[in-house]
């Protein structure tokens, strides 16, 4: 401790007279403003030489930085050595340490100045003003949620009795919901196509499968354009027994395979 | 793999066991082994190198004989010892005086002879013998056959013939079968060399056309869409084939040429369902099902698509048109019009429809014999829906026969150009791959010709010639 002590006033004697050497060498005319000082309290006062204290800004800052057109924005500052302190935009002389709530219409800059001894700071801050607030992005741009994504998550499979293509009463709960969704996708995109896809089970011969899957398909078709969806958003295609879901020997496989899908097309 | 199966059913016959075991007895039109000409073949032996083929050449000759349906191999354990290989081993035996004054006059043998085959047990109509030797490089066979019935040697000669083949197992194989084919035609047998069999296969990673010669050698894959193409269909010339192929979101009819492999030109009606093609015996017109008033129903047009012309207009699928090759006026076809899918029948211009089936179960796969008179199809009556087995039936009078009967599937069967034969595929059970066989009209003589993936819908053509 008594060393870091010596160290110090060596230092700042050391630096006192760097600086006098200085002066005289270069024979520059002694500046107006007089460098830094030292931090006041640090070593012993009495072998620092007296310097005029400058005028300092300690802090401007604008909160919040940015607002809409209409809304308020407060200007904190904290100034010292000055007596002199002016806002610009017609806000005039204020107070060492102040606030001030401004209102502006656009994106401002607020320049504090102050003066004193012959010197002067200055500090600058900008508010961004939006003038009118942005509408917010259209819904489809928003929740744009890919409308085959929505299909694939929303849309239900339909079911068929065996070797028929009647729409059973569980089909026809199925498929309004399903229009629903559909209609819900075409809203947002009016150039949405939907394929629906007729599937049967392994049993029968893969022929007659692929007609019997045909008219299942045409069958959901018929149903959902009665519910209002379009025709020509809806398309059709027979899988027959050739993309099964489950491949197991069993009524509940089965059952599984004769269905309805509805697809995003290609 | 194929020679394994060739003796397998060699052994089969031999020991005169009958390949499908449980099977119900058969009823109705077609005939049994009794009444067909009874021939027996000589294990031929080659000169020098030609030795080396035998095996291959032997189990090839009798197999192709075997496997006609139309003879009745006598088994080899019934042969006399002393066997010819050529006319003039055949010594007429001579008589002689009799040791014993009053006896009558000896019969003295003096080689083989054609009583030898004749009498019991042997009890044969017919010879085949020869043998083979090397010649040039080649192999050369010198083939037999005799009507051992006959009193001598110039009359009993129906075949005596030279054919040359490759120094080699293939070769020994080719004058085979081309000597079986010359022995066949002697019994008003149509030979099944030269045509080919068209089928499914997946083992390329999708659905595509193959086609096969009659024993399953020489497996090529036709098309190479890679989508689903299936259906597959031959003209009656063998010149071109169709098929059904999912092309950009639809079911679409495609013909090509079996000589270039090309696809030739076919307008398909606008639909989401085209499908089950099938050539007119003149090839001048083209039969399918199509979905045009929102069920799929049969149509026919001109080769090249145009001149369509729905024949039939139910609010039910119908699939499968198949023309009768011998009248090219009646058309078979699958039907859910009465119900469940049923086999029916209707005159080329969408009259005098009728059901053929009896409205039980459920029946696919309908194919006619060349004779335009027998049929054959897929039905599952007596089982599970989905468990089908293979019918024949009479035309004129409707009396299904049963072929198979078989745990798992049964399906497709096709007509073989000879009449007498049938292709078609079995998935022995559940999960397992599907496979070809062809088989007698009586459902004996299974031959499985597929081993990889799935092979299904065979349809048996002619070749080219």
């Amino acid at each position: 401790m008594r060393n870091l002590s010596r160290t110090l006033v060596t230092a700042v004697f050391g630096a006192a007279l760097m600086m006098t050497a200085a002066g005289c060498k270069k024979k520059t005319p002694i500046p107006t403003t007089p460098p830094p000082t030292a931090p006041a309290n640090r070593g012993s006062g009495d072998t620092t030489p007296a310097v005029p204290l400058s005028v300092r800004i300690n802090s401007f800052t604008g909160e919040p930085r940015s607002i809409e057109k209409g809304q308020a924005v407060t200007l904190r500052w904290s100034v010292g050595n000055s007596t002199d302190i002016s806002l610009d935009h017609e806000l005039g002389a204020v107070a060492a340490n102040g606030s001030r709530q401004v209102f502006p219409s656009q994106t401002t800059t607020y320049t504090l100045t102050a003066k004193g001894g012959g010197n002067q700071d200055t500090r600058s801050v900008t508010i961004e003003v939006s003038s009118s607030v942005p509408p917010p992005p259209s819904r489809t741009a928003a929740v744009r949620i890919p409308p085959a994504e929505i299909l694939g998550r929303e849309a239900q499979d339909v079911y068929f009795d065996y070797d028929k293509n009647d729409i059973r009463a569980d089909g026809r709960d199925t498929l309004t919901k399903d229009a629903d969704v559909i209609k819900r996708i075409l809203g947002a995109d009016p150039t949405f196509t939907i394929v629906i896809e007729g599937h049967c089970d392994e049993r029968g011969s893969e022929e007659y499968n692929l007609a019997l899957g045909d008219r299942r398909a045409l069958a959901v078709k018929e149903f959902l354009v009665q519910l209002g969806v379009p025709d020509d958003r809806l398309k059709t295609i027979s899988f027959g027994k050739e993309r099964p879901v489950c491949t197991d020997e069993n009524e509940a496989c089965y059952q599984r395979n004769r269905r309805g899908h509805l697809a995003p097309a290609q | 793999m194929k020679i394994k199966l060739i003796l397998a059913s060699l052994a089969a016959l031999a020991t005169g066991a009958v390949f499908l075991s449980g099977q119900d007895p058969i009823s109705g039109v077609i005939t049994k082994p009794h009444g067909k000409p009874r021939i027996a073949v000589i294990d031929f032996r080659g000169a020098g190198d030609a030795q080396k083929f035998m095996t291959s050449f032997n189990t090839t000759l009798w197999d192709e004989l075997s496997n006609s349906g139309v003879l009745e191999m006598v088994g080899k354990s019934f042969y006399p010892l002393d066997v010819p290989q050529q006319p003039s081993d055949f010594k007429p035996p001579t008589t002689a005086a009799p040791l014993r004054r009053g006896d009558p006059p000896r019969t003295v043998r003096n080689g083989p002879w054609l009583t030898d085959w004749s009498n019991p047990p042997t009890s044969a109509n017919h010879l085949v013998f020869g043998y083979t030797a090397v010649q040039d490089g080649r192999l050369l066979l010198r083939g037999y056959l005799f009507t051992v019935t006959q009193p001598d040697v110039q009359s009993a000669q129906l075949i005596g013939k030279l054919y040359f083949g490759s120094l080699d197992d293939e070769g020994a194989k080719k004058v085979a079968r081309e000597f079986a084919a010359d022995i066949l035609q002697q019994f008003g047998q149509k030979s099944l060399s030269g045509t080919k069999i068209y089928f499914v296969s997946d083992r390329s990673g999708n659905k595509e056309i193959w086609s096969m010669d009659y024993d399953g050698s020489n497996q090529k894959q036709l098309t190479s869409y890679k989508t689903i193409s299936k259906e597959p269909i031959v003209s009656a010339d063998g010149r071109m084939f169709a098929f059904t192929s999912l092309i950009k979101g639809s079911w679409q009819i495609m013909i090509h040429s079996v000589e270039t492999g090309r696809k030739l030109p076919f307008y398909n009606p606008i639909s989401s369902t085209i499908e089950t093609p099938e050539f007119t015996p003149d090839g001048k017109h083209v039969l399918y099902a199509a979905s045009l008033g929102g069920y799929v129903n049969i149509c026919i047009s001109d080769i090249t698509g145009a001149n369509m012309n729905q024949l039939t207009h139910v609010r039910s699928q119908e699939v499968s048109p198949k023309v009768n090759p011998k009248t090219g006026r009646d058309v078979l076809f699958i039907s859910g019009r009465s119900g469940i899918e049923q086999l029916w029948r209707m005159n080329i211009d969408g009259s005098d429809v009728e059901r053929v089936t009896n409205g039980e179960g459920y029946v696919a796969n309908p194919s006619w014999n060349p004779n335009g008179q027998l049929i054959a199809f897929a039905w599952t009556r007596g089982f599970e829906p989905g468990s089908y087995n293979i019918f024949i039936m009479d035309i004129a009078d409707k009396k299904p026969v049963q072929l198979t009967s078989n745990a798992g599937k049964n399906e497709n069967p096709w007509f073989a150009p000879d009449g007498v034969h049938l292709v078609y595929q079995s998935t022995p059970s559940h999960g397992r791959p599907t496979q070809i066989y062809t088989m007698l009209l009586d459902g004996t003589h299974p031959q499985q010709l597929t081993t990889q993936g799935n092979n299904t819908q065979p349809v048996w053509a002619n070749g080219i010639n």
